[in-house]
């Protein structure tokens, strides 16, 4: 194989890891629009508490002989627990007395709250997280393939799986799908539409935990801000992929991390150098601007009027 | 003759597959009021989204004093001519009830934003002229009184009111009116009555008026035009409207047996 | 004109005048220290941008949170105008006021933000709501990311200029007493701006965009214009920051620069410019008040605002505004003129007999 197409690959690769954490912190957000349309914007932090919650239990799970990866049950359990909290303590009051706009100042507010917190309490300074999972490299011919990366779109890609799966076929993931389709009816058919919010924020920022431990395998640190940009454009994959639509996030964190991957290593030979690679996050939103202004309802969503 | 002030030919629009409002055809002169009724669902209101470019006709066309006007926007079609009221009332509840109508004097308003952010002569003059004229159109509908009020404080029946003064103000041809009694007690109906006589008395104005009251389409309109899932299914004078086998069918839901309704009052 | 109308401008003019001459006496006899007069000059910006962004946020009920961006590119053309009329020796030298070169820069950065607000308001306000908010925030980042990355607009600028590095040797060059009524023009004109048919329109486009095309209102015309001018005075605020801060990164004009220009909005009320000064200078001064704090002061920020919009969804003041007028009517004890609009506390534009401070 030439260098050239061995890089490509690599790239390739690369996108699809980066990709499947932005399709998992992006159902976290497709699925909490969907139910009960908001955009989270604290959804992104809840990385950030999935990285400190590993940061600080990885240690504790080693020293019990288990393996390090362990730490994100406790993990999981954190973000979730976090991610309830949010939504019984804030959004659902402004949820049943404000508008669209004050929900939305509330969760730009959350947000906010979540990344100073975790300030105040840990510091600005990057913490370095443990190493995770050390899987070997694989190797075919030429080519060496990283093995967490490997490991990480495999982690990514069963979890999506999961998902579907319980999302289809579950009782509760059924309601979900209810409530989001029509809340009212679904109140009307018996469905408690509280339950199913709260199930959902756990189930979205559960995810948000593997997330992290699949970002912090790649990129070893804690900041109070990890979750800020990497929010930012899995909610654009969301938005991509058609916000409110599950298979859509996952198409849309792909297509997100593939396009990041590949324009941060081939843009500035393409455009002959005028646009180089620190121009990804321009190009990444640059995407979300014309999906929005093509089709807002994203790759998978359809279209719908308003009634007059 | 004259053109008419509203001409539809074939008008009809399809939402995926269905057929919402098919070959409709209607013809407005000067200083008509027409009714148009049918039962729940039958397409009065597309019809009349459809005349103000809330929706696109996928067939036929329709003119207003001879113009076409198809692919106009909303505002451009209001503009022309068409103003409407809507089933639900929708004001613009957090403003008062002078600004309510100030706002659909937009036409008439000739200022510049230099004007605006300077308070230079001509937007103390529009300003104060248009204040009067939005007076003016108030009094007729009993709201003078209520200028200052916001708009979403006064009770329903005026309410309804306001939302035809703000049709208005926006110097119309023809007035489109969506269920104006819609609500009203009968003190308040016989308000409205008035208050339509009036306007079209001195404005000269055409209307087209969808209403589910009876009683008063059969006394006000002088032609009622009836449709049904879509289709025109009557036209004519109240009177023959009324006693239409195919109406009283289309209201009651008694498509085989029509015998039966003899003994059954009809809405009329 | 009306009678009421020029009587409480005066009024305000009064006041403004005492405020103005407070604020000499203070300097002039060096009362105030040159860290607080920096901090009356950010107050001035912040009040500037808060009630540019209450145009859009408040008044036409859109979030948008690419505010800072514009303000971006404000600075940068004022700073970049300066920076070439000193090289080229234009307006410079003995006699001709730093004023003037500043004065031009300012109103050069708000034009130019201004023309940048029609090309992104015109695609991006065919969206509302969520997306609208997402989409301004896209739009910041991108301008954001691309003055990043313009060599002529890192370090020295043009030639010796390189991407990545903040514009560094801008001439500090706004003086605080031509700030302060340049910030009295801006908030004056944004305020004859909403009371008039424009405003008007803008505000009826919140209340029920449908009824608003059904009374002749062209709504993207409104919405573009809306946007258009709050990002001229966003413009004008970057470009004042510009010539008070002497040097520009990229980074300090990201969206949370933008949200902490809305929570200013916020705080003050939706639909409020006094509420936006206020908001403004509170939320400027009191962070330095309590310097020992702030540490915290986002974070109590964040925890206030969650509050508010559980409380006050429309923001403290809603939209009711604070006036001189009325006050004064109030201490008098006249009766107050349009008592009902204040009443219904819903939107206090019916009082429009009264002018407001600032």
């Amino acid at each position: 194989m030439s260098d050239q197409l061995v890089t490509f690959v690599l790239q390739i690769l690369n996108g699809l890891k980066i990709g499947s954490v932005y399709a998992l912190v992006a159902l976290g957000y497709t699925m909490v629009y969907g139910i009960i349309k908001l955009i989270n914007f604290a959804h992104g932090d809840f990385i950030m508490v999935g990285s400190y919650a590993l940061l600080y239990t990885m240690p504790i799970m080693v020293s019990m002989g288990m393996p390090a990866w362990m730490a994100v049950v406790i993990a999981i359990a954190i973000c979730a627990l976090v991610g309830i909290t949010v939504e019984k303590v804030a959004y659902k009051p402004v949820r049943k007395k404000g508008n669209n706009m004050s929900a939305l100042i509330t969760a730009i507010a959350m947000s906010l709250f979540l990344e100073n917190l975790a300030q105040t309490i840990f510091g600005a300074a990057p913490k370095p997280v443990g190493t995770i999972f050390s899987f070997p490299d694989m190797v075919f011919g030429e080519v060496k393939i990283n093995g967490n990366t490997i490991l990480t779109i495999i982690i990514g890609v069963s979890v999506m799986i999961a998902l579907q799966f319980f999302v289809k076929n579950t009782k509760l993931g059924k309601s979900m799908r209810a409530v989001s389709e029509d809340g009212q009816a679904a109140v009307l058919m018996g469905i408690n539409k509280n339950r199913t919010i709260t199930m959902t924020f756990a189930i979205g920022s559960g995810l948000a935990a593997v997330a992290s431990l699949m970002y912090c395998a790649s990129y070893p640190q804690a900041t109070p801000t990890i979750g800020a940009m990497l929010g930012l454009k899995a909610f654009v994959a969301a938005v991509l992929g058609g916000i409110g639509i599950i298979p859509g996030a996952m198409l849309g964190g792909i297509v997100i991390g593939l396009v990041e991957s590949l324009s941060k290593a081939y843009i500035g030979d393409l455009t002959g150098g005028v646009i180089t690679s620190a121009f990804s996050d321009a190009i990444v939103f640059g995407i979300l601007i014309i999906v929005l202004l093509v089709k807002p309802s994203g790759i998978l969503g359809k279209n719908v009027g308003e009634k007059v | 003759m004259n053109t008419p002030v509203l001409e539809a030919k074939h008008l009809g629009i399809t939402f995926g597959g269905l057929k919402a409002v098919d070959d409709f055809n209607i013809t407005i002169n000067e200083g008509e009021l027409v009714g148009l009724i049918g039962p729940n669902g039958a397409g009065k209101t597309t019809v009349f989204n459809l005349l103000t470019g809330v929706y696109q006709p996928t067939e036929g066309a329709f003119f207003l004093n001879g113009n076409k006007m198809n692919g106009k926007k909303m505002h451009e079609v209001v503009r022309a001519g068409i103003a409407r009221t809507f089933q639900n009332i929708r004001l613009f509840k957090t403003m008062t009830v002078l600004e309510n109508v100030k706002i659909a004097f937009e036409m008439d308003f000739k200022y510049k934003l230099a004007h605006a952010f300077f308070r230079l002569p001509k937007y103390w003059k529009d300003e104060k002229e248009i204040e009067e004229k939005a007076m003016d159109l108030l009094k007729i509908f009993n709201l003078e009184s209520k200028a200052d009020y916001i708009a979403n404080n006064l009770p329903y029946g005026q309410q309804r009111k306001l939302e035809i003064a703000r049709a208005l103000a926006t110097g119309m041809k023809l007035l489109l009116l969506d269920e104006p009694a819609a609500g009203m007690n009968p003190t308040e109906t016989a308000e409205l009555l008035s208050c339509i006589n009036v306007i079209r008395e001195r404005f000269g104005i055409a209307i087209l008026l969808i209403e589910h009251d009876m009683s008063l389409v059969m006394k006000i309109c002088e032609r009622i035009v009836v449709i049904d899932y879509g289709v025109t299914i009557a036209k004519g004078l109240p009177k023959e409207i009324a006693e239409n086998p195919k109406v009283i069918a289309a209201y009651l839901g008694a498509d085989d047996d029509l015998e039966d309704e003899e003994d059954t009052k009809e809405g009329a | 004109m009306k009678k009421s109308s020029i009587k409480s401008s005066l009024i305000n003019l009064v006041v403004l005048i005492i405020v103005f001459g407070i604020l000499i006496v203070l300097c002039e006899f060096d009362i105030l220290s040159n860290y607080i007069r920096g901090i009356l000059m950010v107050c001035c910006i912040s009040i500037i941008m808060a009630c540019s962004q209450n145009i859009t946020v408040g008044y036409l009920g859109q979030i948008a949170l690419g505010g800072a961006g514009f303000m971006g590119i404000g600075a940068y053309t004022a700073a970049i105008i300066t920076k070439a009329m000193a090289s080229a020796n234009i307006l410079v030298g003995e006699g001709v006021p730093d004023t003037l070169r500043f004065l031009i820069a300012i109103l050069a950065g708000g034009i130019l933000a201004a023309i940048f607000g029609v090309l992104v308001g015109i695609p991006a306000l065919r969206l509302r709501g969520d997306y609208l908010a997402i989409i301004t925030l896209g739009f910041g980042e991108i301008i954001r990311v691309v003055i990043q990355n313009l060599k002529f607009l890192g370090g020295k600028g043009f030639s010796e200029g390189s991407a990545g590095q903040a514009l560094v040797g801008i001439n500090r060059i706004s003086n605080l007493y031509v700030v302060f009524w340049v910030m009295v023009i801006c908030v004056a004109l944004m305020y004859t701006f909403i009371r008039s048919k424009y405003g008007r329109a803008i505000i009826a486009i919140r209340n029920d965009d449908i009824a608003a095309s059904a009374s002749g209102l062209n709504i993207t015309f409104y919405k573009v214009l809306a946007f258009t001018v709050s990002s001229f005075f966003a413009g004008v605020a970057g470009g004042i920051f510009a010539h008070y801060i002497g040097s520009l990164s990229a980074g300090s004009f990201g969206w949370l620069k933008s949200t902490e220009y809305v929570i200013m909005v916020v705080f003050g009320g939706m639909g409020s410019l006094t509420g936006s000064v206020i908001a403004a200078i509170v939320l400027t001064a009191l962070p330095e008040a309590l310097r020992e704090f702030s540490d915290y002061r986002m974070l109590a920020y964040s925890v206030a605002l969650i509050i508010v919009m559980i409380y006050r969804p429309t923001g403290l003041l809603g939209t009711y505004e604070v006036s001189v007028t009325r006050l004064i009517n109030k201490i008098l004890g006249k009766k107050e003129p349009s008592l009902h609009a204040i009443k219904a506390e819903v939107e206090a534009s019916g009082t429009k007999e009264e002018e407001v401070v600032k």
